[in-house]
């Protein structure tokens, strides 16, 4: 079946797409997004229920091979220590998120040039900066302006409260002379925008019941609806399709029914993160582009970042907020940027961890060991439970080729199109940055009188962070997308997620994606004439 | 290997027996053992997807145990669960933790372990807003960015 053409189609309704969409609304161009999932209900989400721990067992893991709902497509990683998370729904991974806000630093555009590693950006931190304002505005975040070692931000909020674990932290990291800082969130801490404020339901990663995460589903997606976007959900797409001319002509896409749909477009935007956008270019093969499309570089699927995290975590007498506070509120910068004596290059981010509900901290501790069957697990349990702390290493994944996306074989969505494949292997860079963060981990939580201290490095299923698969760059050979997104070989293909860093980092990369999308966005808009020259 | 939609008697019977070993009744702390009929009520009807590797977890229990498990002394019981519990694999995580999450959500334990019983929605929580003075020493040390060029 055959569509009408629209003049701007974009593929995913998650963080970038959301952005991007609400951003090119005042083109008054048609603009029609396709999404493989659908509105999400808050009044379905976890916490709403007694169950609202088991649920992230099941149906609201943050992976979708254990999800597995109709919207989600299976991914094989199993030849990756670092698993796959994500979210399809309308909002994408923003409805599941820790809301944790961090830029990446000035220097992160600048790898090359003073670490000699990597590649830098072909931007700059200053080209982002009006965009990354913009989109604390539009996703409303809160913070404490003035962290001597982050990026300047405006959050319109005030930070979170310290809570129960945030003086343990802060003590600990006072007395070793480390500096920390309340993190900026996208959890409201007032009445924001026909947001609620956060009323700490706790349980915020899978889905916030009270809309005071902000998730795009809430936060640009009514703008950009009313703005006379269309959004279409449940829509599966296959495939981009070239015209003779080497230029997208529309894509293949199954609809809610499982129809399959062919949906004309003047230009074609990927908005589906550094697997599902890598994924849809090697789908998309033809006789013009037998490798997929967009790929003369070779590049496409290759460089995936995860940032491998370091976690370390221990139990300290005084009670912490466990499951009655968002689970980050504080950060660390204090070994963020590159120090040689370390014995690696580059540089971590930390997020500190306020604890966990009960029925988490009875069933991972039970795996790890330290929650015994038997008549001495309630005097145990009532240790440990309630009195959790830790320290999240976000570690600088640098670029490897041999890290990447391919299609798998054998595995298949629910509409027979090809899964993605992750090979992925942590760097021995890595390995030193993560034992690093273990370390100092470990005084942190000796300095906060923490004992039954318990390591996660990586965290197995953290593959949160999906990036590097389509990189931007000047170079054709060396670059998948230009500096302002669009596609090398098909010049009315625009590439606006995570896949398109250059490097990852040692931040949650959210707040980057989205004034990317934005920054992309304004660049079409400035060269609406001249667009496919 | 088991693919059953539902545990048989015979397996109900195990996982009874297996939840009061994971976590047995306290006089002290006046809480039921993981066997209480309540919180096995709730695994049964809440077992849904974790059905089949359940169903598996109790076959390997039995083939361990070579007859029902409550029917074995202490210390073999024991050594068949640690047996279990260190080569029964994603199977065997999920049968305990089928029984923790059960567990710890029953009203009387949450009672005595002092937690509210409620869902988080809507009421949520207090949060105290904490002595921001402890930030002072940082604002004092400062710190520059690093420079990009």
């Amino acid at each position: 079946m055959k569509n009408d053409p629209v003049d701007v189609l974009i593929i995913g309704a998650g963080a970038s797409g959301a952005a991007v969409a609400w951003s090119l609304a005042d083109t008054k161009m048609h603009i029609l997004c396709l999404d493989q999932g659908g509105w999400m209900n808050p009044a379905e989400y976890p916490s709403t229920g007694r169950d609202w721990e088991a649920k992230f067992f099941g149906e609201w893991s943050s992976s979708p091979n254990i999800r597995r709902r109709p919207e989600d497509y299976p991914i094989n990683d199993d030849n990756s220590p670092i698993k796959v998370v994500n979210f399809n729904a309308v909002g994408g991974s923003t409805v599941m998120y820790t809301a944790h806000w961090p830029r990446l630093h000035p220097s992160d555009f600048k790898v090359k040039t003073l670490d000699g590693v990597a590649d830098d950006w072909p931007i700059d931190y200053d080209a982002l900066t009006p965009f990354f304002e913009e989109n604390d505005r539009m996703m409303g975040t809160s913070g404490l302006s003035g962290d001597p070692l982050s990026p300047l931000s405006h959050p319109p909020m005030p930070q979170q409260p310290l809570g129960l674990s945030g003086p343990l932290i802060g003590k600990a990291m006072n007395k070793l002379g480390w500096h920390w800082w309340p993190s900026d969130t996208t959890v409201a801490t007032m009445d924001y925008e026909g947001r609620a404020r956060c009323i700490n339901l706790g349980h915020c990663t899978p889905a916030c019941a009270q809309g005071a995460k902000a998730s795009t589903d809430i936060t640009y997606w009514p703008h950009a609806v009313r703005a006379g976007v269309e959004l279409k959900t449940h829509c599966r797409v296959r495939e981009i399709l070239t015209n003779e001319h080497g230029m997208a002509s529309g894509v293949v896409y199954y609809d809610k029914d499982g129809v399959e749909q062919f949906q004309p477009a003047e230009v074609v935007i990927i908005a589906c993160n550094g697997v599902g956008t890598p994924r849809l270019l090697l789908n998309s093969v033809s006789g013009k582009f037998p490798n997929g499309l967009a790929n003369s570089s070779g590049l496409v699927g290759k460089n995936l970042m995860f940032h491998p995290y370091a976690q370390i975590y221990g139990y300290v007498a005084e009670p912490t907020d466990s499951n009655r506070a968002p689970p980050t509120c504080l950060w660390s910068k204090e070994w963020y940027d590159t120090d040689l004596s370390r014995g690696f290059v580059r540089g971590y981010g930390v997020q500190f961890v306020r604890g966990a509900g009960p029925v988490f901290e009875a069933v991972v501790s039970e795996q790890k060991g330290i929650l015994p069957w038997g008549k001495d697990h309630h005097r145990v349990f009532r240790k440990l439970n309630g009195h959790r702390i830790g320290f999240s290493a976000i570690c600088e994944d640098l670029p490897e080729e041999h890290n990447r996306v391919t299609l798998d074989p054998v595995l298949k969505d629910g509409h027979g199109i090809p899964a993605p494949r992750i090979d992925y292997t942590i760097s021995e860079n890595s390995r030193k940055m993560m034992d690093h963060a273990l370390a100092r981990g470990r005084e942190f939580l000796e300095a906060a009188g923490a004992t039954d201290l318990c390591v996660n490095s990586p965290i197995p299923w953290g593959g949160w962070h999906l990036l590097g698969t389509a990189r931007m760059g000047t170079d054709p050979a060396r670059s998948v997308v230009n500096e302002w997104g669009r596609s090398h070989d098909v010049k009315n293909l625009f590439i606006v997620d995570g896949s398109i860093f250059v490097t990852s980092g040692g931040v949650n990369p959210t707040s980057t994606i989205q004034a990317l999308a934005l920054y992309i966005a304004d660049q079409m808009k400035q060269r609406l004439a001249n667009l496919f020259d | 290997m088991s693919d059953a939609k539902e545990l048989t008697a015979v397996q109900r019977a195990d996982l009874r027996t297996v939840a009061a070993m994971i976590v047995p009744e306290s006089a002290e702390y006046k809480v039921p053992g993981a066997d209480d009929p309540a919180v096995q009520a709730d695994m049964l009807a809440t077992l849904g997807r974790d059905t089949v590797l359940v169903a598996q977890a109790l076959d390997h229990l039995a083939q361990l145990a070579g007859k029902p498990l409550a029917e074995l002394d202490e210390v073999r019981r024991d050594a068949v669960a640690q047996e279990f519990r260190n080569d029964g694999g994603a199977a065997a995580a999920t049968l305990v933790r089928v029984v923790l999450q059960c567990y710890y959500r029953d009203d009387r334990v949450l009672r005595s372990l002092g937690l509210e019983q409620r869902a988080p929605f809507p009421k949520g929580h207090v949060l105290p807003d904490g002595d921001w003075s402890l930030l002072d020493p940082v604002k004092a040390r400062g710190g520059t960015l690093r420079r990009a060029t």
